[in-house]
């Protein structure tokens, strides 16, 4: 097909499809007006059956927590699958420049590594009481750790996140939240089952399974975040 | 006001869907791809929403009873975007690939050779 | 409780982490020997899970969320034989591809080929049990992104690379029609568990919404199972993955896309198009025949084997998705018992061309012409499974064949089988004439009619040290090829297989026990007795395939008038057929659209 054509065929068939859609669109119910149950009773019960105030926190990582499993590894094979195909040898020796020349940038941004990854710990640590959780504050923390390279130098970013010990931590986050759910099996109760002490609403100590799940995704976030720039950076630093 | 959330998710699928059968450029197809994504974000998120509702985060002195909007969108949105971002990263490893080997990013230069 | 429900997902997981963080410190073979072993548990855990669902279908309930007052709230699996037969099938062809990587691969192969494997058994297992639409859509997508990866192996060779980045791409645009089609759903009824979705759905008629959001979804899992025009990307890709992950994908996850529309149709759908479900018909064997054959027609005229078996899938999902879009009990069982027989029976062929491009060094007919001489076991691996492809009676696949023709005859599609009959055959065909060209030497090396692999494109290529333990190449493909064709002789399959699909179509009592815990009703009892004419049809099949075979082969005898006339009439479209497989991902999303929008508009005109 010339590009004439593909273009042709594609505006036909794309605006048939678009008034399709939008018709099916009309179906729907007037913005604002949603009246699905399944939410409803969640945010009813969900604060008394689980003692966590962020709903949704409880929807991910209690209701639907085995969505989430699979979404983590997803994020996991991802990782593994870009490890994969960026394989090959790549020589030591020859870098590229890699240091920031400018003391203003390097000054600003190495001391907004400290905050930006203290906040990422806090938004993931209180995740399931105000709005955050283990991937907002995961790619967070991740990036406060990123910002080691692009404010600083190559080396200090991968000598702060040495490769091994970040492929032990990816294993471990998805590990732990698989492994859990298998505990939950152990003591007789259904896979990913919240069978731990739900603790008091409103403290750090509440919710049962949901804050170790918490915990695991987002190791397995920032590690898999760090993971994959670092793959980026090594294939893009050396010279081709 | 009431329709245009979904016109608006539904612009953003064709728009993107649009980049990625015309673009001629790998990353530029990869940022298209991004926004047919980001349509679905939308469609979700304005799919749950209730008018005047807050959102679902009962933080002590906020009574349930009031309710709020539909939080299931929101973990969906939350997944979603994570597989979006995976399947971008995983593309993008595969755009580098093809510009190291072969310099060009051009899609249409992937056309296979016959005999 | 039944615990292997949920570890049939977990322990691939647990395994696929322990690789991840352990697997640098032991050698390839130690970590690929310890998936297997994996893959293995798994396949028990699946066949012991086909005896206990087939009293009743096994509901596991994760996080222990059981329904309240009807309403679904956690997310939940339903395994029933059929569906833990498919995982079985998995489970068997992960095991056969990771016993043959044993010595398939020359070089060290890193853990991370064995940890995405274990995830892709995780993924496809998942996705084959699950029974929460947006949880489908998860698996989905895990099985996509470890397939990828798995995909861009040899990420050397250019053709990999063109290869993998359609697959991502038009997969990706796939998985996106289906969340948008899982948006409207969940907008219309707040749901996402499918049996909940199918009792809100059922208080009303269809309209625009229910319609469109149905087609979005199949769409997209059309896409994942490559039924034209959404199937591009498979041919380009399942031609350039290793031998042991192209098992898998020809053996079942082409296959597991059409289980998702079964699922989805009958516990989500069949109640509110129940009333039209002639038009869906229409449409879903539609697509069915045209996939069926068109890619039997292609299949016939590769040269290369690996993209002439991709084409053959193509053509096999298109006859199961005919089977399956007779949309009744009959036509589901034959359709599930023909992937399994039929998966088992591909699984074996890429299992065969593995040890063929190891020993060999090219799986290209033309130029691998009379190299297998040497070959004996993997030729007849090939021949046999050719045979199985044009279901001859009474192996397996034409057990499952049978059911299928009796399923259409007792609809009054009766011209349905003679042609699903007639695409078995010529895939049957066009892999029996490689074998005639690769080991016995039959035919010329030329053929212009064939398409072939540039030379140095072949991503299997060049002469390679013999495998140190042969018999691990080519013996997983004998043990799948026997599955596969002794499914014959498993007493009462068939009739199983019928009672089973009834109970899995009866849409309320299934609603019934999912969401307000009701036992199951017996199954009822079945009894198939395969026709004459299903005989006469399998066996002219399996007569033709052979037939056209030799004329493939021999292709100049044939009297220089007739050629012509041939050459005249068919000669453009074939030309422009081939023209269209070219690897442009933009055409392949085009196409993609046309097919979506021909899908939607014709489900939307025939359910008014």
């Amino acid at each position: 097909m010339t590009r004439r054509t593909r273009l042709g065929t594609f505006v036909a068939a794309g605006a048939a499809l678009a008034v399709l859609f939008v018709w099916a669109l009309t179906g729907l119910h007037a913005f604002g007006d949603f009246q699905g149950e399944y939410g409803r009773i969640l945010n009813r019960t969900a604060g008394s059956q689980r003692h966590v105030t962020n709903v949704v926190a409880a929807i991910v990582f209690d209701y639907r927590g085995f969505d989430t499993l699979g979404e983590e590894s997803i994020l996991f094979a991802a990782v593994i699958g870009i490890a994969l195909l960026l394989r090959e040898a790549r020589d030591e020796g020859e870098r590229r420049i890699d240091v920031v020349r400018s003391d203003f940038i390097r000054a600003v941004g190495l001391f907004a590594v400290g905050p930006t990854v203290l906040v990422g710990l806090y938004v993931i640590a209180h995740g399931y009481l105000t709005p955050g959780g283990a991937f907002q504050g995961g790619v967070a923390t991740a990036s406060g750790l990123v910002l080691l390279y692009a404010a600083g130098r190559y080396r200090a970013y991968r000598a702060a996140s040495p490769k091994a010990m970040v492929d032990l931590v990816e294993g471990t986050g998805i590990g732990t939240y698989t492994a859990l759910g298998v505990a939950s099996l152990a003591v007789g109760s259904a896979y990913l089952a919240n069978v731990v002490d739900l603790g008091t609403k409103g403290t750090l100590a509440s919710g049962g399974t949901i804050p170790i799940l918490n915990a695991a995704s987002a190791l397995a976030v920032i590690a898999a975040v760090v993971l994959i720039c670092h793959e980026f950076l090594e294939e893009l630093m050396t010279p081709a | 006001m009431s329709f245009l959330p979904y016109a608006l998710a539904a612009w953003l699928f064709f728009v993107g869907l649009y980049g990625v059968v015309t673009s001629r450029h790998l990353v530029h197809l990869v940022v298209c791809l991004g926004v047919m994504q980001s349509s679905s974000y939308v469609l979700l998120l304005a799919i749950g929403y209730r008018t005047g509702k807050k959102a679902p985060i009962f933080t002590s002195g906020v009574p349930v009873k009031l309710g709020a909007v539909d939080p299931v969108v929101q973990a969906l949105t939350l997944t979603d975007v994570v597989v979006s971002v995976t399947a971008t990263a995983l593309i993008l490893a595969l755009v580098v690939e093809i510009w190291k080997r072969s310099g060009k990013l051009d899609p249409d230069s992937l056309r296979k050779k016959e005999t | 409780m039944n615990v292997l429900v949920p570890l049939a997902v977990a322990v691939p997981l647990l395994g696929a982490a322990a690789l991840a963080s352990l697997g640098h410190v032991s050698p390839a073979r130690v970590d690929d020997v310890v998936a297997a072993a994996i893959a293995l548990a798994v396949t028990v855990f699946c066949v012991i899970l086909i005896f206990q669902s087939s009293h009743g279908t096994i509901h596991y309930w994760f996080g222990g969320w059981q329904p309240r007052n009807g309403i679904a709230i956690g997310i939940s699996f339903s395994v029933d034989p059929l569906g833990a037969g498919i995982a079985a099938l998995i489970g068997a062809l992960m095991t056969a591809a990771l016993v043959q990587s044993i010595d398939y691969f020359e070089e060290e192969v890193p853990p991370h080929f064995f940890v995405l494997m274990l995830v892709f058994l995780a993924a496809m297992v998942g996705f084959a049990f699950s029974s929460d639409l947006f949880n489908m859509f998860v698996f989905f997508e895990l099985m996509s992104t470890a397939a990828f990866a798995l995909t861009g192996y040899r990420i050397e060779h250019r053709s990999v690379l063109q290869g993998a980045i359609n697959f991502a791409v038009v997969n990706g645009i796939g998985a996106f029609m289906l969340l948008v089609g899982i948006a409207l759903v969940y907008g219309r009824t707040g749901a996402l568990n499918l049996a909940q979705i199918g009792q809100v759905l059922s208080r009303h008629g269809p309209d625009g919404l229910v319609v469109v959001a149905f087609a979005l979804i199949v769409v997209g899992l059309l896409t994942k199972a490559g039924a034209v025009p959404f199937h591009f990307w498979l041919s380009d890709a399942y031609a350039v993955a290793p031998a042991p992950v192209c098992i898998l994908f020809a053996g079942v996850m082409s296959d597991l896309g059409l289980h998702g529309v079964a699922r989805v149709y009958w516990e989500s759908f069949s109640g509110v198009l129940g009333g039209h479900a002639d038009g869906v018909r229409a449409v879903l064997i539609g697509i069915g025949v045209l996939t069926a054959l068109l890619g039997a027609l292609m299949a016939f005229l590769q040269s290369a084997l690996k993209r002439m078996l991709a084409f053959v899938v193509i053509s096999h999902v298109g006859v199961f998705l005919a089977a399956i879009g007779l949309l009744t009990a009959r036509g589901l069982a034959g359709a599930t018992l023909y992937v399994v027989a039929d998966g088992l029976v591909k699984g074996a062929l890429f299992c065969a061309v593995g040890h063929l491009a190891r020993r060999v060094g090219h799986t290209d007919e033309l130029i691998a012409h009379g190299r297998g001489r040497s070959l004996p076991i993997t030729g007849s691996i090939l021949a046999v499974g050719a045979l199985g492809l044009a279901a001859v009676p009474p192996l397996g696949t034409f057990v499952s064949y049978a059911l299928v023709d009796d399923a259409a005859g007792r609809l009054g599609d009766r011209w349905l089988p003679p042609v699903l009959a007639l695409a078995t055959a010529v895939t049957g065909a066009a892999v029996l004439r490689a074998v005639g060209r690769i080991f016995l030497g039959l035919g010329p090396d030329e053929d212009d009619l064939l398409v072939s692999v540039p030379r140095g494109e072949e991503e299997d290529e060049g002469e390679r040290n013999a495998p140190r333990r042969g018999f691990l190449l080519w013996g997983p493909a004998v043990a799948l090829l026997a599955a596969g064709l002794g499914l014959a002789f498993a007493p009462g399959l068939a009739d199983h297989a019928i009672g089973h699909a009834e109970r899995f179509v009866d849409r309320p009592q299934v609603a019934r026990e999912t969401l307000h815990g009701a036992t199951s009703a017996p199954t009822p009892p079945a009894h198939e007795h395969v026709g004459t004419s299903s005989y006469a049809l399998g066996g002219a099949s399996a007569l033709l395939a052979v037939g056209l075979a030799w004329v493939g082969l021999y292709r100049r005898r044939i009297p220089r008038k007739i050629r012509a006339a041939l050459d005249a009439t068919f000669g453009g479209v074939v030309l422009r057929l081939r023209l269209l497989h070219d690897g442009v991902v933009g055409e392949y999303v085009t196409w993609l659209t046309v097919g979506a929008a021909a899908i939607t508009g014709l489900l939307a005109l025939l359910t008014r």
